[in-house]
């Protein structure tokens, strides 16, 4: 259970370091970076706060994982979770923020 | 070293649902006096709030009363809760909610606009971003200033009174000293005290957020504080490796817990929640594990529902659900208990208060997870419990002269944290270096450090960490033992926890990062310490899984009492105190 940053992607904007709730993630030469991967909790605050969806959320081995990447998309009305899976494909769900759980 | 000094009427340590809801209520109700809200983190997602949260769990619904939600906790807890305390809150919970609701936050709406209900006592929301909305009310308040980013370490006493507290800013690398009339602690709970389910690349996918590390309690108990009820540990039971929460499942849809075999077990073993757990437990032990909540059955537009709901608040679930193919509605979502933590919002542990939330040392008041006697509290819970506390520590403050810190005291505490930086590069050179090393730690092989190898500790956090956490797991009722201990074991145990404490004053840190770690390792092996003096104490078996005494199996009538302890001397004392019920005063 982690993160990951894509570097290329990342800007340097300073957002996810910000809000990291263990203080993990911090910007080394104008990228960010985690201290250690073991020590996500997998709140995925960092992954909505990134603008240019350069982090992203993965399930490690261990807990059941198959390679997949979650990113999130923040837009006024909806958070969009976009599942990338290692053939390609994508898939993605849109949460409207003005709608409470059903369950 | 670089130094802050400051000071305010009041100090909130800790910016969760209570500390956040405590900086709104002295905006609006004592606009006159200053603030001060530090945080280990960023209050925008600090703490057990940070992904979101699926529903708001303690709220009186119509046809219900406060003393109905005071009656059902009271039974939770086989009778081991604080009545006066419970009561103060169960008045709150709809208070809190309406303005919760006027923050912004999402609530589910029935066609007449009251509220939706979910069973007895829960009421439906977007909980995505509940802390958000909290942390920008506080924010907002014009009285109360945020210092995010500064993890706490210890209060200041004076003339027999909390006078502040003093902390290390982890992103501006320097010492943070803070004298305030009034201080209100609100650091949550204790997590990673014990080995967690995934001890290796997940080690910190657990329940509890593994950033509250129980500073409150531990720094309560250093100062000489009275805790109660920590021998009631939580343990939760989630979905099975992401350690998503169940009630979505249970209560949302109606799952029931069924064993490998597809039998529903649960009415053999009641239905507390510490007998929930059990019933798991019991089963697996049985070889009729593992168990699940039956989902299969349920339609394509209650899954899909589903898979929003968890988004909002453990988007792991959900991942795994489109990642593994497993989707709920063929496959039944397997259970698993947790590792035990220390937690006053859902049992009764910590701070042992009166009912405006004093703490027994004079200027000192606790709200929310880190505060005892209130089982079953929640988000709403700690909101009022927030409130309560904030216009008693106001009421405090008004009539106390703001205390001022005596140099000779800063001086002391800067030489302590200094100790754990010397002889490493952050030592030689604190302030003027930048953010530098990925490793919060350093053992004898890290690089960076100034001293002769010979000097250096053998040891580094994370060691340490490992074995307390292993400590705890075989000696102290941990996962490994099915949560079951005896009071041999916790004997074995103490004696771990004590010399890994030892240990722990020869550790080096090469940041101030590093530094954290060190006093948070401090912290839980203060917390475990003195967990382990209550779990001895109460010689039964009243909670099973919560506090399984081998040696004491069933439930005795004479522990119908509190068990309390405070640290005399460097060791915990236990003291016993009779039951409090609605209507007395502790
Ligand atoms: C995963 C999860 C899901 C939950 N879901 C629900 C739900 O659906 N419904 C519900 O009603 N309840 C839920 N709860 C319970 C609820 O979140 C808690 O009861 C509530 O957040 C407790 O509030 P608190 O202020 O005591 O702790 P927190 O909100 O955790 O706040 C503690 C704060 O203290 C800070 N801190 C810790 N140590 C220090 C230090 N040394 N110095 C400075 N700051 C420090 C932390 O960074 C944090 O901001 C959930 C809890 C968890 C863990
Ligand atoms: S998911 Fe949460 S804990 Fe993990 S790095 Fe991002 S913000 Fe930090
Ligand atoms: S939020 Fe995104 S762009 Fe900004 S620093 Fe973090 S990873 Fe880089």
């Amino acid at each position: 259970m982690s993160v990951f940053v894509e570097r290329e992607k990342c800007v340097g904007c300073g957002g996810c370091t910000e809000v990291c709730p263990g203080n993990l993630l911090f910007l080394r030469e104008g990228k960010a970076q985690i201290r250690d991967v073991r020590d996500c909790w997998g709140c995925t605050a960092c992954v909505k706060e990134c603008p240019k969806n350069a982090i992203f959320y993965y399930l490690a081995a261990d807990l059941g994982g198959a390679g997949g990447r979650l990113y999130a998309e923040d837009t006024p009305s909806t958070l969009n979770w976009v599942m990338k899976w290692p053939d390609g494909s994508e898939e993605r769900i849109l949460v409207d923020k003005k709608k409470a759980n059903e369950y | 070293m670089k130094t802050l000094t400051k000071q305010a009427d009041i100090l909130i340590i800790g910016g969760g649902a209570a500390g956040c809801y405590a900086a709104i209520t002295l905006a609006e109700k004592h606009p006159g006096l200053s603030v001060i809200l530090a945080d280990k983190a960023n209050i925008k997602r600090s703490g057990c709030l940070a992904a979101g949260v699926n529903a708001l769990n303690a709220y009186i619904t119509p046809g219900h009363t406060p003393m109905d939600y005071v009656r059902y906790a009271e039974k939770d807890a086989e009778g081991i809760v604080r009545g006066d305390l419970l009561l103060s809150l169960a008045e709150g919970f709809n208070r809190v909610t309406e303005k919760l609701e006027q923050l912004g936050l999402v609530i589910l709406k029935n066609p007449d606009g009251s509220y939706r209900t979910r069973g007895n006592r829960n009421i439906k929301i977007n909980g995505e971003n509940i802390k958000p909305l909290l942390a920008e009310a506080a924010t907002r308040s014009k009285n109360v200033m945020v210092l995010n980013h500064v993890n706490m370490v210890d209060y200041l006493q004076e003339d027999g009174a909390v006078s502040g507290a003093w902390g290390i800013d982890v992103r501006e690398e320097r010492m943070v000293f803070i004298a305030a009339s009034a201080v209100i602690c609100a650091t949550g709970g204790a997590a990673g005290l014990y080995l967690p389910n995934h001890p290796g690349s997940s080690r910190h996918k657990m329940w509890y957020s593994p950033f509250n590390t129980g500073a409150g309690y531990a720094m309560g108990l250093r100062a000489g504080a009275e805790m109660t009820t920590f021998e009631m540990r939580f343990i939760a039971l989630r979905c099975k490796g992401t350690i998503a929460p169940t009630g979505t499942l249970a209560q949302g849809i109606g799952a029931a817990q069924v064993n490998a075999r597809g039998e529903a077990y649960q009415t053999a073993y009641g239905n507390t929640t510490s007998e929930r757990l059990f019933a798991v437990v019991s089963e697996n032990l049985a070889g009729r594990g593992p168990c699940y909540l039956k989902t299969s059955g349920i339609t394509q537009e209650e899954q899909e529902s589903l898979e929003k709901a968890y988004l909002n608040m453990a988007p792991a679930q959900t991942m795994r659900w489109c990642e593994t193919k497993l989707e709920p509605r063929y496959y039944d979502v397997e259970v698993e208990g947790t590792e035990p933590y220390v937690v006053g919002g859902h049992t009764g542990s910590g701070y042992w208060v009166d009912e405006k939330r004093q703490t027994t040392l004079k200027g000192l008041f606790a709200a929310g997870d880190v505060a005892g006697g209130a089982p079953q509290k929640y988000v709403t819970g700690a909101l009022v419990e927030g409130e309560i506390a904030a216009d008693a520590a106001a009421e405090f403050a008004k009539d106390r002269k703001t205390p001022v810190l005596p140099a000779e005291t800063v001086e002391r505490k800067k030489e302590w944290a200094m100790h754990f930086l010397q002889g490493t590069s952050a030592g030689a050179n604190v302030a003027s270096r930048s953010c530098a090393d990925t490793s919060p730690s350093m053992g004898a092989a890290a690089p960076g450090h100034l001293w002769p190898s010979e000097k250096l500790p053998v040891y580094d956090t994370d060691s340490l960490e490992d074995a307390m956490q292993q400590a705890m797991d075989e000696y102290a009722g941990g996962i490994k033992t099915s949560y079951r201990y005896t009071e041999a074991g916790l004997f074995q145990a103490n004696a771990h926890i004590e010399r890994i404490e030892r240990l722990s004053d020869f550790l080096r840190a090469r940041d101030f990062y590093g530094l954290m770690k060190i006093f948070e390792l401090k912290d839980r092996l203060m917390v475990s310490r003195a967990l382990i003096a209550h779990m001895s104490a109460r010689k039964e078996t009243r909670w099973h899984s919560f506090a399984e005494n081998l040696d004491h199996p069933g439930k005795d009538a004479a522990y119908e009492k509190y068990v309390n302890s405070r640290l005399e001397d460097g060791k915990i004392k236990i003291l016993f105190r009779p039951l409090v019920k609605e209507g007395d005063t502790a």
